[in-house]
């Protein structure tokens, strides 16, 4: 270890907010060299002692094709190719939810997975009941995801999205109706090896849940961490990941994290914070400095990303393979990248799709899609007297036509509000649409 | 030199007011919309008098002129035959053409009659044998849609490239009658061009009997010298307008068409395009022959596209929502029942509008928001109406007003057009989601560019009762937006009902 390296490892440690203390020291790491092919980084799981690549793969993205009906389904081969391609660098936690792109996510994880020995993998899969919360109906979703994903026990098991709707929620969907007794007795037979949550929501649910860790022993954790959310959450629906991250050290839990990339929007930042980021890291996409940023942190049990297609997963495989800690200047750094962001006008969407299908047809992950990426692109028409106006115009109202279906675009919304049942982040999905409507009315009328 | 001239400028006025059918971008109508207004019966019909007035003095004083320059109908025949020509050529016949005397009887009948539908308002004789109007409908049923592919497959190309230069314009059917009247006009034509060059204009075509009445006396002329001519009959068989008697080495100017193929052909200069004035018209009497007129009256309602009843939900029940993604299916709007058929702001009414309007299909083709089709109705057969189904009469655009060569949608500007009333939404009830779904909805106020639309609870006695629409009627001015953007398909819960006459507020 040269002095570089012994300074971050040192800063991370430190950033650690005296975690050391509390159990949250930082993990030895089989971290690769800098040169050559390098090495995937593991993490220890404290309970029991499971050695988790630092990178994980999250289900929720796969490819997607048309089958002969016209229907979407996932396109199993190239599934196939890129989880061999994670296996062969070493990633060995796979992420799903028996409600993940339209339900079939569990099922391709599965066909994809058998092809290895069971025990050189991590499954985490999810109790997804959302829609029926009956006993009967939880227990058969459990159920099902054995036969779904070939497997006889899950390895990580997660109450999936709970904070929104506060401890009452909770209650409804897991506790009133049995289902927390039940599984905690599938953690005894072992066919749960750990048993945990993903959370979103505000700081009052989440110390509620903290609470009944005494109760009942929360495994580990999912968070939803960058260098966004870090310090930037709204503070009203959903609280600072640093809150949420210090609070689980300080209980020893271990922690997976979602959304390192914001549904992929830390990989396409506007154009001057790219710059910036390029700058200090020519060679390194913009991408990975938010993976550099969480697994700085060493808390952190593993990283999921949803890996759509074999591009970005080389690019993550080589971000962890090389894996460089930030240092403290380069946390700093970061932090003021966020809060630059933070004052674009971008939408808050992660792309995570709980919002669809919008019974009224509305592309609603499509439309915030476009929207985002015109501002960070920096193709955004602001006014008639900005330089390119009406180039910029035409291509924002053509590109807008192409990415989504007049009939499923934003003035079609009719503010029934049923999408921000389901919107983790908590985001006013009817305001946003109406916003960036009134925009493209503008552009159409030519009165901005 | 007479011929190749006439060629070329033929040729100019043909692309030209072709490429105005097929324009999807608005652009050539600055430079090439003066092509349109000048064609005869648009400018009859419009009353633009100085144009009436310079074809007339045109025709006076060189012949027919205008129906181997001015007209497409006629150029496109011109096509036609030359093809048939070339190819009787190759098979060493040099004689496509021979005399044959006018058919004054049925020329003024079909005339007569033509005149009595303009007054009477019987539209669909109009609509079908006015040559301007025949022409647009082929060039919108036919080769627009073509057009519309390679633009589409050049936009896929483009996005592919991330340009923008192109992008994706629909093709849609929007009237099986009248794609049918194209493609039998389209027969017909070919039909009487392949065999007869200029038997259309010259039997049928009531304007070419029009300009006829003025050509006979014209000042300039294709003349025989019969002191020249050997009577080789070599003009007769080359004369598309079967004009020449060269027996009696006359010809009929009623029908010559000023192609000059004559002078061009004639070995002894035995015709020459002089001034000429004085000549006796020399028709001789003839049995009237039944020619197929171009395109039959087949526009019944039965031909009427019957949309597809699809029984599918319209929306995707939310308590059934078990996994993410994907998408609802979103039913295709089908056209509500209208008590006034809707038309153009501009168009002042629909006595006025469908007084006026040829049915030439360049309002339809130049129609950016896809509002605009041929009427399917008998008494308005394939001229022009507004429905909105795929998209709104949006405030931004003034297209058909400004392409309209025939005075049927007056000019008008962006904000004369907030001004115009052309019809008024009305809600029905009994289909808004708001009642049928128990949801909170809106979308018809919120789109409404007029504010039109106010929400009100629906149960007067309970203020905080679901809000459903209530239309403004002063304010309303039939855009249609409300209607495209409401929920319920495949009806709209909010119609707009035509107005007979246009209100204007000051």
């Amino acid at each position: 270890m040269n002095r570089r390296d012994f300074l971050k490892a040192a800063g991370a440690g430190a950033l650690a907010a005296g975690a050391a203390a509390i159990g949250c020291s930082p993990q030895k790491e089989s971290a690769g060299a800098p040169q050559g092919k390098g090495e995937m980084p593991v993490r220890t799981n404290p309970n029991n002692g499971d050695k988790v690549s630092l990178l994980g793969y999250g289900c929720m993205r796969w490819p997607m094709i048309k089958d002969e009906q016209g229907r979407s389904v996932i396109d199993q081969e190239t599934v196939n190719a890129l989880v061999d391609r994670a296996m062969a660098d070493g990633v060995n936690y796979y992420d799903t939810s028996p409600a993940y792109l339209l339900g079939q996510s569990e099922k391709a994880a599965g066909i994809a997975l058998s092809r290895y020995p069971r025990n050189s993998y991590y499954i985490a899969t999810k109790l997804s009941n959302f829609g029926d919360i009956s006993e009967k109906a939880s227990l058969q979703m459990y159920r099902d995801s054995f036969g779904t994903m070939g497997t006889d026990y899950f390895d990580y098991y997660l109450l999936h999205s709970i904070g929104r709707g506060g401890l009452d929620l909770f209650n409804k969907r897991y506790v009133d109706n049995g289902v927390m007794d039940f599984l905690e007795k599938e953690r005894e037979s072992g066919r749960i090896r750990q048993l945990g949550f993903s959370f979103h929501g505000n700081q009052g649910a989440f110390d509620d849940f903290m609470k009944l860790h005494d109760k009942y022993h929360w495994d580990f954790v999912q968070i939803q961490m960058n260098y966004i959310d870090w310090t930037h959450a709204d503070g009203v629906n959903n609280v600072n990941a640093q809150y949420l991250y210090e609070e689980l050290c300080k209980r020893n839990i271990p922690i997976t994290i979602m959304e390192p990339l914001q549904g992929g929007r830390l990989a396409n930042v506007p154009s001057n914070i790219a710059a910036q980021l390029k700058a200090r890291e020519p060679d390194k996409s913009v991408a990975s400095w938010a993976f550099r940023f969480v697994g700085t942190h060493p808390g952190v049990l593993t990283v999921l990303s949803g890996m759509t297609g074999m591009e970005p997963l080389e690019d993550n495989l080589d971000t962890f393979r090389h894996f460089d800690p930030l240092d403290e200047e380069e946390l700093e750094f970061l932090e003021q990248m966020a809060t630059l962001m933070m004052e674009y006008p971008m939408v808050n969407c992660n792309d995570c799709n709980y919002c669809m299908p919008c019974p009224w047809g509305i592309d609603i992950p499509g439309i915030f899609r476009h929207y985002n990426r015109s501002i960070s692109d920096g193709t955004f028409a602001q006014n008639s007297g900005q330089k390119n106006y009406d180039r910029l115009r035409k291509a924002y109202l053509v590109s807008y036509d192409r990415a989504i279906p007049t009939v499923r675009q934003a003035d079609h919304c009719i503010g029934c509000e049923e999408c921000m049942l389901h919107c983790p982040q908590s985001i006013a999905i009817p305001k946003e649409l109406q916003r960036i409507n009134e925009y493209v009315e503008r552009l159409k009328q030519n009165t901005l | 030199m007479l011929k190749r001239t006439r060629i070329a400028l033929a040729s100019l006025f043909f692309i030209g007011i072709t490429l105005l059918f097929l324009d999807i971008s608005g652009a050539l109508h600055t430079w090439l919309g003066w092509l349109a207004k000048i064609q005869f019966l648009p400018a009859v019909l419009a009353l633009n008098v100085a144009v009436i007035a310079v074809l007339i003095v045109l025709t006076l004083v060189f012949g027919r002129i205008y129906c181997s320059v001015i007209c497409p109908l006629g150029v496109f025949q011109d096509i036609v035959s030359r093809v048939h020509v070339k190819a009787l050529r190759r098979r060493k016949n040099n004689r496509p053409f021979s005399y044959s005397p006018e058919k004054r009887l049925l020329r003024y009948l079909v005339w007569g009659l033509f005149v009595f539908a303009i007054f009477s308002g019987v539209h669909v004789f109009v609509s079908v044998l006015a040559p301007y109007s025949a022409y647009g409908r082929m060039v919108n049923s036919f080769l627009a849609p073509v057009c519309g592919w390679i633009n589409n497959l050049l936009a896929a190309v483009s996005e592919h490239f991330g340009s923008y230069a192109f992008y994706e314009k629909e093709v849609w059917l929007k009237s099986l009658p009248t794609l049918i009247v194209a493609a039998a006009t389209l027969v017909a034509i070919v039909m009487l061009a392949w065999k007869g060059g200029r038997t259309y204009c010259n039997t049928v075509c009531p304007v070419g009997t029009t300009l006829s009445f003025f050509s006979r006396f014209s000042l300039f002329r294709p003349v025989i010298d019969a002191e020249k001519c050997k009577n080789c009959r070599v003009c007769e068989h080359n004369c598309k307008a079967s004009c020449i008697d060269i027996d009696n080495h006359e010809i009929d100017y009623s029908r010559c068409v000023d192609c000059f193929n004559c002078i061009d052909k004639c070995k002894f200069g035995a015709l020459r395009y002089r001034f000429a004035y004085g000549r006796r018209d020399s028709a001789t009497e003839t049995a009237p022959e039944t020619a197929p007129a171009g395109g039959a009256d087949k526009g019944r309602r039965a031909f009427i596209a019957t949309a597809a009843t699809l029984t599918a939900a319209v929306a995707v029940n939310a308590q059934q929502k078990k996994t993410d993604g994907g998408f609802a299916d979103v039913l295709d709007k089908e056209a509500p029942e209208r008590k006034i058929p809707l038309t153009p702001f501009g168009s002042d009414g629909n006595d006025s509008f469908y007084r006026h309007c040829t049915a030439c299909q360049l309002c339809v083709s130049a129609c950016p928001n896809n509002v605009l089709r041929p009427s399917p109705d008998l008494d308005r057969f394939m001229q022009p109406e507004m429905s909105y189904e795929k998209g709104w009469c949006r405030p931004e655009c003034v297209r058909c007003s400004e392409v309209c060569p025939s005075g049927a949608i007056r000019r008008i500007s962006k904000e004369e057009k907030t001004r115009i009333g052309i019809g008024t939404a009305q809600v029905d009830r009994s289909l808004c989601v708001v009642e049928t779904k128990d949801v909170k909805c809106g979308n018809c106020a919120r789109h409404c560019p007029s504010g039109a639309i106010l929400m009100v609870p629906k149960d007067p006695s309970d203020p905080d009762s679901r809000m459903i629409p209530s239309v403004m009627e002063n304010l309303c001015t039939g855009c249609g937006a409300c209607e495209n953007l409401c929920p319920s398909r495949p009806i709209s819960a909010i119609r707009v009902n035509g107005k007979k006459v246009h209100t204007v507020t000051e």
